[in-house]
């Protein structure tokens, strides 16, 4: 009677039980809906972008116009899908299940999150109707605050709610995790997902608040010019810089770290071994964000900011390398003897090894002083924040998807689709955002509208690989409506996991567990 | 004493063990949101503190500007409404509705004594010409070509008339002519009162959400929805409250006094 069976999905009919649904699964599944909508957008005017990179000079339309695509392509994927991402659509699905909880501690205060998630988002994206914004996703002064339109008012206001969105649910997983845990689940014996959404949940409550402080400042600025980023009136623009990056460098790690949550359950599932240094991969989260805190320093190294305080920002920036490499060369410890299967999840994640790699290598260059003033503001940093954003978020994210597919729908995700999905995204991502490493130390400089006729072939290889990212993209699309229509029953454990998730039925009762399970041991008792 | 005000039907939720892990679990929760605010906040302490250093003159001359005695009158009247937040808990938990209810009304009370007195200190302000940033200017320039404040156009009305004159057409009293004398020599003050009206315009703002959060948890004591058995929305609110407080407790000597 499997297909009669009583779960989550069914438990209770129609849309409006959707929309008022207390079920951290559900809100998973409407976080998912929404998150890759904004993606889809985000995506296009990414494509478009680059389209308009295709010749030096005007290609298909103006220079305003590519500004603001510019701008919204940064502020919808940073804000609406690569930050909440992985925490608001796995996160939520997950967590309360790994660690065999009923629910979040504040199913309500969960509902609220989305709701504000989708309420910011609608105000930013009213500026699409309104006026559009031009000041690139980081809305640096004193251009946002004095020159541009007043559309960055709507647009710094959907932020700054959809800040509130990503501290409530920080909020939420850190009071899960200390108070909902199965007896016998210490905080050592929880997956290493959970802890990378615990320590995402920590950054989430202490850095996100100086961003909605920065937001209402700038929005003070604008509306009252109260001087704080005036220098006609005493203020320094550059004290913008300084709170956005006190927020806005954790929040990187507040990108990363669930993806690599992410990867280290991938990692011991698909190589059927016991996780390699849990503990060091346990602790490295919380490491990492701690020092993220004390880093920020290094977005500003040609602001003017004294030498002392480069070389200080220097030295840490290269700190948060050692808990990195620490999870790193754990997951290939883990993968080393193991028996490993290269089904389409561990493509991702040795994807995301891969290029994550690249991109932390490539961040070495840019926190030494020296080198940055070479690279400051190219296609060299526009390449290296890529290829650990979306080379480590998105890898993760499309392995997350595949890999929880059967539980979250209980039907499995075509292992083809997926392997296929791979090689269009992880080969056009190289050919896309490889070039631009050359063109940065070439000297082209990111966010303009026009580039010398030298920059011409490698800048068409780049939109080339955007091409085959996008085509990627569709296909992992359509791998999810493939699998929905015509996938195979998925049984309780397709992959042979052995987290909490994977011992209670594909889709999920209501309630999780039928009664509460006892841990007597870790989560990945392989061999 | 009557048991009148029952919570027994009182149920936890279902993803909890206990009403006493629930009660746990929402307290961990709003301590979390607590420290967002104070952060939130840090952030206008870190500007002002860097500003003030820069600018130790506009300081001193902007706060010069404050009335002490009112932002004191608001400070004793906060404290005073933390000690009946603080009592409205401590009856709510040992079921005493009535008083409850009164020592709930009375911090709403002390609530709207600040928001009237803050609404008097910002008219005040606004007469006289001390507002933020670009607002402080008036649109003619002087003769020589530089912008003219609102505070220099009224201070040159002010000079053409005798001190029992000023006192009354203008209300400006010999102290506070001296005041913004000394406030107009100098550069850049409209960025005090650009930290002024943020800093205590956000704090209002807390404190207009905590009383009607105040109001919210006063209504659930008179239908008896809280009580001994169960009284976190009381407490969470209380401490929302005693962290209002305790930024206004900060914010009072920055800027009317530290100056």
């Amino acid at each position: 009677m499997a297909h009669e069976q009583h779960n989550y999905l069914n438990h209770q009919k129609g849309i409006w039980s959707w929309l008022t649904t207390l079920d951290h699964k559900r809100i998973g599944i409407m976080y998912f809906v929404a998150i890759m909508s904004f993606f889809f957008l985000g995506g296009v005017f990414a494509l478009l972008v680059r389209a308009e990179l295709f010749t030096p000079g005007k290609t298909l339309f103006s220079a305003d116009v590519y500004n603001r695509m510019m701008t919204y392509h940064g502020a919808i994927m940073v804000f609406m899908v690569i930050v909440p991402g992985i925490p608001a659509i796995f996160g939520n699905f997950v967590l309360p299940i790994m660690i065999g909880a009923k629910d979040v501690a504040f199913p309500r205060l969960n509902l609220m999150s989305w709701y504000m998630l989708m309420i910011g988002a609608a105000i930013t994206g009213s500026t699409l109707f309104l006026e559009n914004v031009d000041t690139g996703w980081t809305f640096y002064t004193p251009y946002s605050s004095i020159k541009t339109g007043m559309g960055v008012i709507p647009m710094v206001l959907g932020v700054f709610i959809i800040g509130f969105s990503s501290i409530l649910t920080g909020l939420n997983f850190i009071v899960t995790t200390h108070k909902l845990r199965a007896p016998g689940m210490t905080m050592n014996r929880i997956p290493l997902m959970v802890w990378a959404l615990y320590s995402t949940a920590i950054l989430q409550v202490l850095a996100t608040p100086v961003l909605a402080i920065t937001l209402l400042l700038l929005i003070a600025e604008k509306t009252l010019g109260v001087g704080i980023f005036d220098p006609q009136l005493g203020g320094d623009p550059v004290l913008f810089q300084h709170f956005f990056w006190f927020y806005s460098h954790p929040a990187v790690y507040i990108m990363i770290l669930p993806a690599m949550g992410v990867i280290s359950e991938l990692v011991a599932t698909y190589s059927r071994k016991i996780i390699f240094g849990y503990t060091a991969i346990a602790y490295s989260s919380l490491a990492i964000a701690g020092v993220s805190f004390l880093v920020w320093g290094h977005h500003m190294f040609v602001s003017g900011q004294s030498e002392f305080a480069g070389v200080l920002f220097s030295f840490i920036t290269m700190l948060v390398g050692v808990p990195t490499a620490i999870k790193l060369f754990n997951w290939i410890a883990t993968m080393y003897k193991g028996s490993i299967r290269l089904d389409a999840p561990m493509l991702f994640a040795i994807g995301f090894m891969f290029l994550f790699t690249i991109g932390g290598l490539t961040g070495v260059y840019l926190a030494s002083t020296g080198m940055d003033i070479h690279f400051h503001d190219t296609y060299f940093v526009v390449a290296h924040f890529h290829y650990v954003m979306v080379g480590g978020t998105l890898m993760a994210l499309m392995g997350a998807l595949i890999y929880w597919f059967p539980k979250v729908t209980g039907k499995i995700y075509s292992d083809l689709l997926g392997r296929i999905s791979w090689v269009f995204i992880f080969s056009g991502f190289n050919v896309t955002f490889f070039p631009q490493f050359i063109l940065g130390n070439m000297g082209m400089p990111r966010r303009y509208y026009d580039y010398l006729p030298t920059f011409t072939e490698l800048n068409q290889m780049s939109t080339f690989g955007s091409w085959l990212i996008g085509t990627g993209f569709l296909v992992g699309l359509f791998g999810v409506f493939y699998a929905l229509l015509k996938g195979k029953e998925a049984g309780n454990n397709p992959f042979g996991g052995k987290t909490l998730e994977w011992t209670i039925p594909s889709p999920p009762p209501h309630e999780n567990f039928e009664k509460t399970p006892v841990l007597t041991g870790g989560p990945y008792e392989y061999r | 004493m009557s048991t009148a005000n029952h919570t027994g039907g009182f149920h936890h939720a279902h993803h909890f063990d206990s009403a006493e892990h629930q009660y746990e679990s929402s307290k961990q929760g709003i301590w979390l949101f607590l420290v967002t605010e104070i952060l939130m906040f840090g952030g206008l302490f870190v500007g002002y503190s860097i500003y003030h250093s820069l600018y130790p003159q506009v300081f001193h001359a902007g706060s010069k500007q404050l009335s002490v005695v009112l932002g004191a009158l608001n400070t004793v009247v906060l404290l005073f409404s933390s000690f009946t937040m603080a009592l409205g808990i401590n009856y709510v938990q040992r079921g005493l509705k009535n008083k409850a209810i009164i020592a709930l009304a009375v911090t709403i009370a002390c609530a709207a004594i600040f928001m009237v007195v803050k609404f008097f200190e910002y008219t005040h302000k606004f007469h006289v010409g001390t507002v933020p940033g670009k607002y402080a200017y008036t649109e003619e320039l002087s003769a020589s070509g530089e912008k003219v404040t609102k505070v220099g156009a009224l201070l040159a009305e002010a000079n053409k008339l005798s001190v029992a004159e000023r006192e009354h057409k203008l209300h400006l009293d010999e102290t506070e002519y001296e005041h913004l004398t000394l406030l107009e020599r100098t550069k850049n003050w409209p960025l005090f009162f650009g930290f002024y009206f943020v800093m205590s315009g956000i704090h209002g703002l807390h404190v207009l959400a905590g009383a009607f959060l105040i109001f919210w948890v006063l209504l659930k004591v008179i239908k008896n929805q809280v009580g001994p058995e169960y009284y976190t929305p009381v407490e969470g609110v209380g401490l929302f409250w005693h962290v209002v407080d305790l930024i206004w407790i900060y914010l009072f000597p920055l800027l009317y006094l530290v100056g």
